[in-house]
């Protein structure tokens, strides 16, 4: 019979089983998490019925409240500014010759991407300290700053995809019907570049919701996001609380993620 | 309004540095005369887009002027030249529909709506597409597209009009049907349409004047008829229609042919020479016939309408003529056959290398 | 070139940096320039409750690898250090290895799908790759700790009668690298893979190539760039890691990472953590510069 089986060229020994058992490797933990934010016992040791009461538990915690009103305002914010950056400088290294000093900002771009996390927070603290010692202010501009500045080359990368897939000749045929640069820009430029500006707005968001590393170094006493605030709870026991949180966050960026690759999948 | 729409001075293009320099334009003069179909031919990369984006004032030329009714608009951006361009690939906006593409000049000059709307309803039905003004670009097919470009370019009603290969593409049927279709836009509208193509049987249709480029030189400019009866050199003949080249010496009365015949031509040039004459232009005749060339039929090649009869002279140079399909489609000559050839009187040029 | 060209270069050049310049104050602020300081902290001396005071000492570089000895002053390896950096960088280079071997067969399995479902198999890949390192973390150790899913279902089936300590172990912190890591190179392995012309492996075969022959001899070296990239991609973060460690390792089995966050917090010896981060950063940069070589290599190479 085995000379019966067909060839399949593109069959290398293994591959198939050990794929599937990487998804489900993947997967099963986090698969995991979620049924399990759903138990009403507090331990994974036993199942007693579905609940959503820890999702209603975080949700009267005002302190996970603050929390996440934090986390929402930071991302909002830094994705908005790292997103307005970001198309700048996109608009200013795609489409053009060539020039001196290009290689140098492709480089500034990805630094928070080459950097490991751990040492930008480190840097970040010392200067943060040392305005905090000079000005007094705590508030939560510097995480505002930070997340932008790291957010800045996730919301780079598709904007720039974007442009470079571009047809030139629509801006050229807009200046030939009398648009002014700013027309061009503003009639042309800008609507067909929407979706990938969308997409970067995305994944900046998704980053600094995620970021734990740079915000636990920098942020002010008192001051959490809910990522710091879930690695806080976890001196202590892990509680099915956390699972909830998790779960929830898990959620937005499931929302985020399948808008981000509906929009890059839209044909330009 | 000045004698010339629009006229070149001295262009020069050049793209790259120092020695690695490339002349797209090199010195090219040119005028054009108002309400003209003139047409801008030449193979690819013979500069002939290059002269029509400077028009429009895509880029800056590296020396020269560029004078529009007179006036020195070498510099000028391309918002604020009256010059409009149709795109080889049409550049129409994907995200605007039919309507707002056709009505985006009119609105970036700040037109009042109303003016707007009735300038994109005549546009429209001057291309015959009053129905699609709604739809997107992207449901139109190849040729209501072209038709859509066309419309766009012409509604601000702009002094000249560039149109850059805007056929090249279609497909023949549809083509020819656009051929008419901008002549009729242009008698209409009786705005200069520049025309680049490298297609010579459609600029012989469609202009009252050609340029012929080659090398980022213009080559020759004259009505079809100039250019196609009295090509100015071997360049000019060779890429408008086909031409025989027969190497010979001029003297009084003519060309003496290296076999010895002689071929009659009004004026004299002395000297080595190339006769270029069409295949069009050579009469068959049995062999014997006083004035006739004598030659051997090598190959022959049925098209239809005609038979290509390839020829050698007795000296070996290649001759080719062009006869007319008998109702048979049978010419009745054998391979290998003694033939006269005998040239339309007058029909002969003398080109000087 | 004539006045106007120039003048026109000149401007398109002057518009490219007026457009970039907000985003490389922004960088400069927050991200580059903070590097500068570190480095000049890492000169410094360690104030009494954390931060510095300024003046010029070598102490922070000294113990990076060396130790004073408290009672009679000697300089000695301060194994306690390299234990450390040991433990950084064999469990990134095993991370990086495993993550190879668990990622190439997914990223072929992924290349060979039908077009139509490529992009449903990327974005199972992609989902982990955007969630929450924390929640990642978190979830795999509800799985592998002494409470956890994994020791709750072997106790109920006798297999063991005392759950197994997994978590903070070396073991764990491996599992939890390769799980947080892994669609870090799955991601250009695919890419790499995708655009893998399939008609050589008709080819090899034809010329009586194995199927091992095909993947060691066609494959393989084909898909060098993405096996570089991946390697890079995993490796680098791995040797930065944190939070990971932290969660898994509980404090007892620290990476660099926490190390440095160590010098920061309860060390109060800052120009030793500035130190450490600049080790890290080199180490990072240089492989960086492998990496870049070896992309570099392959296209001189073709």
């Amino acid at each position: 019979m085995s000379e019966q089986r067909s060839f399949d060229v593109a069959d290398l020994p293994g591959v198939g089983p050990t794929a599937l058992l990487v998804f489900a490797g993947l997967y099963a933990p986090i698969v995991t998490l979620v049924v399990y934010s759903f138990n009403a016992a507090p331990s994974v040791a036993t199942w007693d019925g579905f609940t959503f009461d820890w999702y209603l538990k975080a949700w009267h915690n005002s302190t996970v409240m603050n929390a996440a009103a934090n986390s929402l305002i930071i991302a909002t914010l830094a994705a908005l500014f790292s997103t307005a950056l970001a198309t700048l400088a996109a608009l200013g290294t795609t489409r053009r010759p060539a020039f001196f000093g290009i290689t140098a900002i492709y480089a500034a771009i990805n630094q928070p991407l080459m950097v490991p996390e751990i040492v930008t927070a480190v840097a970040l603290l010392i200067v943060i300290a040392a305005i905090k010692a000079a000005t007094g202010y705590a508030g939560l501009g510097y995480l505002v700053i930070a997340h932008t500045a790291f957010c800045i080359p996730f919301a780079y990368l598709p904007i720039r995809a974007r442009l470079e897939g571009m047809d030139l000749t629509l801006e050229t045929a807009a200046a030939d019907l009398y648009a002014s640069p700013w027309q061009s820009f503003r009639f042309v430029t800008l609507p067909q570049l929407t979706p990938g500006i969308l997409a970067g707005w995305m994944l900046a968001f998704v980053t600094s919701l995620d970021d734990v590393v740079i915000t636990e170094f920098i942020k002010s006493p008192g001051q959490d996001t809910l990522p710091t605030y879930m690695l806080g709870q976890l001196r202590r026991a892990m509680t099915p609380d956390i699972n909830a949180l998790s779960a929830a966050l898990l959620g937005l960026t499931l929302v985020l993620l399948s808008g981000f690759f509906l929009l890059s999948r839209r044909k330009s | 309004m000045a004698k010339h729409i629009i006229s070149a001075r001295n262009l020069v293009k050049a793209f790259g540095t120092g020695e690695f320099a490339v002349r797209a334009l090199d010195t090219v003069s040119l005028d054009i005369r108002p309400g003209e179909f003139f047409t801008l031919l030449g193979p690819s990369g013979c500069g002939k887009t290059t002269l029509l984006r400077l028009f429009a004032g895509f880029e800056m030329p590296s020396a020269g002027t560029i004078l529009l009714d007179g006036e020195d608009v070498t510099v000028l951006p391309p918002n604020r030249r009256p010059i409009n361009t149709v795109f080889q690939s049409y550049a129409l906006f994907p995200h605007l529909t039919v309507a707002e593409n056709v009505g985006f000049a009119l609105k970036m000059q700040g037109k009042p709506r109303a003016e707007i709307e009735a300038t994109v309803a005549r546009m429209l039905a001057l291309v015959r597409l009053e129905a699609m003004a709604g739809r997107k670009i992207t449901q139109l097919s190849g040729g209501q597209q072209q038709r859509v470009a066309l419309a766009r370019a012409l509604a601000p009603h702009p002094k000249v009009l560039l149109l850059d290969e805007p056929l090249s593409a279609l497909d023949l049927k549809l083509r020819k049907e656009m051929q008419v279709e901008l002549k009729r836009l242009q008698n209409e509208t009786g705005i200069t349409f520049i025309f680049v193509t490298h297609d010579q049987e459609e600029a012989l249709t469609m202009s009252d004047r050609i340029a012929v480029m080659s090398a980022g030189k213009l080559q020759q400019v004259g009505t079809p008829k100039e250019i196609y009866t009295h090509p100015i050199n071997r360049f000019v003949a060779a890429f408008i229609g086909e031409t025989n080249f027969i190497e010979a010496v001029g003297e009084t009365g003519g060309a003496r042919l290296k076999t010895g015949d002689l071929i009659p031509v009004e004026g004299v040039l002395h000297g080595p020479v190339t006769v270029a004459i069409r295949p069009e232009q050579l009469r068959l005749v049995p062999p014997e016939t006083e004035g006739a060339i004598a030659a051997t039929v090598r190959d022959l090649v049925y098209f239809g309408t005609g038979t290509h009869c390839h020829m050698a002279l007795a000296d070996g140079t290649a001759l080719t003529a062009r006869l007319q399909s008998p109702a048979s489609g049978e010419i009745g000559l054998a391979l290998g056959e003694s033939v006269g050839v005998l040239p339309t009187p007058g029909a002969a040029q003398l080109l000087r290398e | 070139m004539s006045a106007a060209e120039e003048a026109e270069r000149a401007r398109t050049t002057r518009n490219a940096w007026a457009l970039v310049t907000p985003a490389l104050i922004v960088l400069m602020a927050a991200a580059i320039g903070p590097l500068v300081l570190v480095l000049i902290y890492s000169f410094l001396t360690p104030g009494d409750y954390g931060n510095v005071v300024w003046s010029f000492s070598l102490e922070g570089w000294q113990k990076v690898v060396v130790e004073r000895d408290i009672f009679d002053e000697t300089l000695h390896l301060a194994q306690a250090h390299l234990t450390i950096f040991w433990r950084s960088v064999s469990l990134s280079l095993v991370t990086t290895l495993l993550s190879f071997f668990a990622g190439f067969p997914t990223a072929w399995f992924i290349a060979t799908r039908p077009a139509s479902q490529r992009a449903f198999w990327l974005f199972l890949i992609t989902l982990p790759f955007w969630t929450n390192l924390l929640i990642r973390t978190f979830a795999i150790n509800q799985i592998i700790r002494n409470e956890g899913l994994l020791n709750t279902i072997l106790l109920k089936l006798g297999i063991i009668s005392a759950p197994l300590q997994m978590t903070y172990t070396e073991g764990a912190l491996l599992i939890g690298m390769v799980y947080v890591y892994l669609p870090l190179m799955v991601l250009p392995l695919y890419a790499a893979l995708e655009r893998f012309d399939r008609r050589l492996l008709e080819a090899a075969y034809d010329l009586y190539a194995s199927r091992w022959q095909v993947l060691l001899r066609v494959v393989l070296p084909i898909a060098r760039p993405g096996i570089v990239a991946g390697s890079i991609l995993v490796f680098v973060p791995c040797l930065g890691a944190y939070v990971t460690p932290r969660i898994l390792g509980g404090g007892k089995l620290m990476m660099i990472g926490n190390f440095i966050e160590l010098q920061f917090g309860q060390g109060r010896n800052w120009p030793l953590g500035a130190a450490l981060s600049i080790v890290l950063l080199v180490i990072v940069m240089a492989a960086l510069l492998i990496y870049v070589r070896a992309i570099n290599g392959e296209k001189r190479g073709v």
